[in-house]
C-alpha cells in the first residue's frame, strides 16, 4: 500500500510553485506565504516518514515494454536524514527569504522558483532509480539557473547563471553516459536491484572503472569540484537566501548524496575511488587556497563550501559514505547559518559585500555576530561544535588509510581557519571602515530568528549521541587521539595567524595574485572555449566557402559553363564542315551496328 | 541483263558521277550529270523497273537538270575559281569516304542472299504501270496526296523565297 | 551473271562519289548536284531489292512505288532549294560556301 506522505512531501511545492505562477503572481505577499506553507507542509510530512519504516515503492510512468521509467520513493536512512535536513533549512530560508526579500518586486517570481527547487530537490533525495534521479537532477539545475539569475537585468547576473547552467551540463553528459553503461550492462536502473546485483555480475574491471567515474562526473558538475568548479562563486550573484539554500546546504550537496546512494558502483572500482578522492582533495585545497584571498564576503563562503564538498568527495574516496553524509548533514546547517549571517550583513549594509567596507559590527549587530561565530567555529573545526565531530570522522579514516589525503585535508583545513578567522576580524571587529557600517543595524525578527534556530544545530548536533539518532556511522574501534590531536593544533594555529595578521587592519597585508585570481583557471576556461570556437568558426568558414560555395554551387555551374564553351567550337558556320562531321558519325554507327556488337 | 551490258552501263554512269564532282565548270558538271541519270536509267530498265526508268529520265534528265541549268544561266556564274586548299579538310573527307567504302564492301561480301541470282519474272497480263498504278491507288491513297500537297507547297515556296524586294 | 551484290556495290560507289561531292566541293550549286547523286544512288539499290524480292511471279512494286515518291520529293527539293540559292546569291553575291558562315558562335 502506497504510503501518502512522500508523495505530499514532493508535490506540495510543486503545487506551490504551480499556483504562484498561474494565480498569485501579482500578489506578492500571498506568493511568499503560499511558498512558505508548501515547505512546511513537506516537513511535517518528512517527519512522519522519519518516524516510519525503511519502505519503497514506485509507479509506472512511461512504459514501453522494453524502455521503462518509473517514478518512485526509497525511504532509507540516508534519504530520511537528507530529507530531514532539505526541509528544515529549505523551511528557515524560506521564512528568511520573506525579510529579505522585502522590498523587490519580483518576489511572486522569486518564490515560484524556490519552490520549484525544494520540489526537485526533494526529488532527488527520494529517487529510487536512477533515470528519475536524473530528471530531478537536471530540474534542480534549471531552479539553479532561474534563482541564480533572479536579478537578470544584470548582466553578471545573466552571465553567471548560463555559467552554472552550462557547466552542470558537462558534468551531466558524463552523468547520463555513466548511467546508459549502467543499464546497459545490468538491464536495470533501480537502486534497490543494483545494489546487490552490481558486483556480481562480474564485468571487465575497465568497465566498472570507467562507469564509476562517468557517473562521478555528475557530481563533478553538481558539487563543484575541480575542474568543474568555476561556476560557483560566479553563482553568489544570486540573492543571498538562494546561496544559503542552493549552493551551501542542498543542491550542491546532492552530488554527495548521490554519490552516498550508488556507492555499491564504487565498491569494485579502486581506481575510480582514487580519483574521487583526488579530485576531492584538490578540490579542497585550491579552494581553501583562494578563499584566503577574496575580498566579497559572499565569495570567501562560496570557497569555504568548494572546500568542505571537496572534502566529503574526499570521504566518499576514502571508501567511507556515511563519515561523508554525516559531514553534509552538519555542513548544510552551519554553512546556511554563515550565508544567512552575511545575508543580513549585507542587507543591513544596503547591499554592501565588501569586506574591507565592514568593521565593527560585533557591537551594532549582536545576534548576528554571535550566531556567525557560531557558524565559523563549526566550519572550521573548534570542539565542541558540530563540524569538528564530523570532520574528526574523515580525518580519522584518512590517518587509517592514507597519510598523503590526510596531511593535504589537515593543510586545507589550516587556511580554513585562516580566512575564516581572517573574515570575522575583518567584517565584525575592529573599527568600521565606511560611513554605511557605521551606521548599521541589528536585522529584523524575521531574519535573525531562523539564524538562532540554525545556531543550535550547528552547534550541537555533532554530539555522537545526538548525530547517531539521524545518521548511523559505523563503529571504529579506539580514540582516533592522533588524529584529533593534529586537528586542534591546525585549528588554532591557523586562527591565531588569521587573527593577528588581520587585527586593526585597514586593507589586505597580504597578497598573492595566483589565489586572488583564483589560479587563473576561469581565464584559461575563457581561452579554450574562445579558442574552439575560433577553430569550429574558421573550418565552418572554410566548408562554406571552399566546399560549399565554390566546389559544389560554383563547381557545378563552372562545369556546365566550361561543357557549353568547349561545345560552342563545333558551331564554325562552316556547312562542309558540319557534313563532314555528319559522315563521320554515320560511318562510325554503321560500323558499331554492324560489325562491333 | 548480259554482264556486259551491266558493267558498260555502271561504268559510264561512275565515270560520269566523277567527272560531277571534279570538273571546274558548272555547266560541264551539270552536263555530266545528265549522262550519268541517262545511265541510272538504263540500269533501271535492266532491272525490269520500266516505269521508273521512264520517270527517271522525264522528270531528273528533263526537269531537273533544265531547272539547274536556268539557274546557272541566270544567275551568270563563272566557273569557280580557284581558292587555296585546305588539305587537312580535304584529306578528312577523303577518310571518311574511304571509309564508307571499305564498310560498303564488307557488308556486301556478308550479304549472303546478294549472290544468288535474280528469281525469274513471269511477265503478267498488264506492264508494270497498271501493277504500279493500282497499288498506289489502293494502298498508298494518302500518301499520294501529301506527296501532292508537297508539291504545291513547294510551288508557292519557290516563287516566294525568290521574289526580289518589293521597293 | 550479274547478281544483287553487284547493283549494291555499284549503287554505294555512286553514294560514296556524291558524299565526296558534297565535302570537298567549295560552289553551292555543284555540292546541290552531288546531293542529288546520292539520292540516286538510293533509289539504285531500292529498285535492286524490288527485284529480289519476287512475289507471285511479280517484282515487289513497293520499293518502285518508294521510288517514284523519292523523284517527286526529290524534284521539289531542288526547286526550293534552287530558289533559296537565287536569294542568297542576291543577299551575298557570292556561291562560295566558305563565306557562307555567318552561323558561328
Amino acid at each position: 500500500m502506497n504510503n501518502p506522505a512522500p508523495w505530499i512531501i514532493l508535490f506540495s511545492p510543486l503545487i506551490a510553485a504551480a499556483l504562484i505562477t498561474v494565480v498569485t503572481q501579482p500578489f506578492r505577499k500571498a506568493s511568499s506565504y503560499l511558498s512558505v506553507a508548501a515547505v512546511a507542509i513537506s516537513f511535517l510530512a518528512s517527519l512522519t516518514v522519519f518516524a516510519g519504516p525503511h519502505q519503497e515503492a514506485s509507479i509506472n510512468w512511461i512504459d514501453l515494454g522494453v524502455f521503462q521509467v518509473r517514478l518512485g520513493y526509497l525511504i532509507d536512512e540516508f534519504s530520511k536524514m537528507m530529507l530531514l535536513v532539505v526541509t528544515v533549512v529549505g523551511l528557515l530560508i524560506h521564512i528568511y527569504s520573506i525579510g529579505y526579500m522585502k522590498d523587490e518586486r519580483g518576489r511572486s517570481r522569486y518564490f515560484a522558483a524556490l519552490s520549484l527547487f525544494m520540489f526537485s530537490m526533494l526529488g532527488i533525495v527520494l529517487a529510487n532509480n536512477f533515470i528519475m534521479m536524473f530528471i530531478f537532477w537536471e530540474l534542480v539545475g534549471v531552479s539553479s539557473y532561474i534563482l541564480i539569475g533572479h536579478w537578470f537585468t544584470r548582466a553578471s547576473a545573466a552571465d553567471a547563471g548560463n555559467k552554472a547552467f552550462i557547466v552542470n551540463r558537462i558534468g551531466d553528459f558524463g552523468f547520463m553516459l555513466g548511467i546508459l553503461m549502467v543499464w546497459s550492462a545490468s538491464g536495470t536502473v533501480m537502486f534497490e536491484e543494483l545494489g546487490p546485483k552490481w558486483s556480481t555480475l562480474g564485468l571487465n574491471p575497465l568497465y566498472l572503472n570507467v562507469t564509476a567515474i562517468l557517473i562521478f562526473c555528475g557530481a563533478v558538475g553538481k558539487s563543484a569540484q575541480f575542474p568543474l568548479h568555476v561556476w560557483l562563486p560566479d553563482a553568489m550573484e544570486g540573492p543571498t537566501p538562494v546561496s544559503a539554500l542552493i549552493h551551501a546546504a542542498t543542491m550542491v550537496a546532492a552530488g554527495v548524496f548521490m554519490l552516498a546512494r550508488v556507492f555499491f558502483l564504487f565498491e569494485p572500482a579502486p581506481v575510480a575511488l582514487d580519483v574521487v578522492l583526488w579530485i576531492g582533495l584538490i578540490t579542497s585545497l585550491l579552494a581553501a587556497l583562494m578563499a584566503t584571498q577574496q575580498d566579497d564576503i559572499k565569495r570567501i563562503l562560496a570557497y569555504s563550501t568548494l572546500s568542505q564538498l571537496g572534502l566529503m568527495v574526499a570521504a566518499l574516496g576514502l571508501g567511507v559514505p556515511e563519515a561523508a553524509l554525516l559531514h553534509l548533514f552538519t555542513h548544510a546547517f552551519f554553512k546556511a547559518l554563515l550565508f544567512l549571517g552575511a545575508g543580513s550583513v549585507i542587507i543591513s549594509l544596503h547591499h554592501e559585500q565588501n569586506i574591507w567596507q565592514m568593521g565593527g559590527l560585533q557591537r551594532k549587530m549582536p545576534v548576528t555576530f554571535w550566531t556567525f561565530l557560531i557558524g565559523a567555529l563549526a566550519l572550521a573545526g573548534c570542539p565542541p561544535f558540530a563540524g569538528f565531530w564530523s570532520k574528526d570522522g574523515i580525518v580519522a579514516s584518512a590517518f587509517d588509510h592514507n597519510l598523503a589525503a590526510a596531511l593535504v585535508i589537515e593543510l586545507a583545513s589550516f587556511f580554513t581557519a585562516y580566512y575564516m578567522a581572517r573574515l570575522l576580524v575583518v567584517a565584525f571587529l575592529g573599527a568600521h571602515r565606511s560611513e554605511a557600517a557605521a551606521h548599521a543595524k541589528e536585522s529584523p525578527p524575521v531574519m535573525t530568528v531562523p539564524l538562532v534556530l540554525l545556531a543550535i544545530p550547528a552547534a550541537i548536533i555533532g554530539f555522537p549521541p545526538l548525530s547517531t539518532f539521524f545518521l548511523q556511522v559505523p563503529e571504529r574501534e579506539g580514540v582516533p587521539t592522533l588524529a584529533i590531536l593534529v586537528s586542534l593544533v591546525v585549528f588554532l594555529v591557523g586562527g591565531f595567524l588569521g587573527f593577528t595578521l588581520y587585527r586593526e587592519k585597514s586593507e589586505d597585508p597580504i597578497l598573492v595574485p595566483l589565489f586572488a585570481n583564483r589560479f587563473y583557471i576561469d581565464q584559461f576556461y575563457a581561452t579554450l572555449v574562445k579558442w574552439t570556437q575560433d577553430l569550429f568558426a574558421q573550418i565552418s568558414g572554410f566548408i562554406d566557402r571552399w566546399v560549399i560555395d565554390g566546389g559544389i554551387v560554383r563547381g557545378l555551374g563552372g562545369m556546365t559553363w566550361s561543357c557549353g564553351f568547349a561545345l560552342r567550337f563545333l558551331q564554325i558556320g562552316n556547312l562542309q564542315a558540319y557534313a563532314f562531321l555528319f559522315g563521320l558519325g554515320v560511318v562510325l554507327l554503321l560500323y558499331l551496328i554492324l560489325f562491333a556488337s | 541483263m548480259a554482264p556486259p551490258l551491266f558493267w558498260t552501263f555502271s561504268a559510264i554512269m561512275l565515270l560520269f558521277g566523277l567527272m560531277v564532282i571534279i570538273s571546274r565548270n558548272l555547266v560541264t558538271s551539270a552536263l555530266s550529270l545528265v549522262v550519268c541519270f541517262l545511265a541510272l536509267a538504263a540500269l533501271y530498265v535492266s532491272l525490269d523497273a520500266f516505269f521508273i526508268g521512264v520517270i527517271q529520265i522525264l522528270v531528273y534528265a528533263g526537269a531537273v537538270i533544265v531547272l539547274f541549268l536556268f539557274i546557272i544561266m541566270l544567275l551568270d556564274l563563272k566557273a569557280e575559281e580557284r581558292r587555296r586548299l585546305n588539305l587537312p579538310a580535304f584529306f578528312g573527307g577523303l577518310v571518311v569516304i574511304a571509309l564508307f567504302v571499305k564498310i560498303l564492301f564488307d557488308v556486301s561480301y556478308g550479304f549472303q542472299g546478294g549472290s544468288a541470282s535474280f528469281p525469274a519474272i513471269q511477265h503478267g497480263q498488264h506492264a508494270d504501270v497498271w501493277y504500279i498504278g493500282l497499288t498506289i491507288f489502293q494502298q498508298y491513297k494518302l500518301q499520294l496526296q501529301i506527296i501532292g500537297t508537297l508539291i504545291v507547297v513547294a510551288s508557292i515556296g519557290v516563287v516566294v523565297l525568290s521574289k526580289r524586294e518589293l521597293k | 551473271m550479274v547478281t544483287l551484290n553487284d547493283y549494291l556495290i555499284v549503287s554505294g560507289l555512286l553514294f560514296a562519289i556524291g558524299f565526296a561531292g558534297v565535302l570537298l566541293r567549295r560552289n553551292l550549286i555543284a555540292i546541290f548536284m552531288a546531293l542529288e547523286l546520292m539520292l540516286n544512288a538510293a533509289n539504285l539499290s531500292l529498285i535492286g531489292f524490288s527485284r529480289f524480292n519476287v512475289q507471285n511471279g511479280l517484282p515487289d512494286y513497293n520499293a518502285q512505288i518508294l521510288v517514284f515518291f523519292i523523284v517527286t520529293v526529290a524534284a521539289a527539293e531542288v526547286a526550293v532549294g534552287l530558289a533559296i540559292i537565287v536569294a542568297l546569291y542576291r543577299a551575298r553575291q557570292t556561291m562560295h560556301v566558305e563565306d557562307l558562315n555567318s552561323l558561328k558562335f
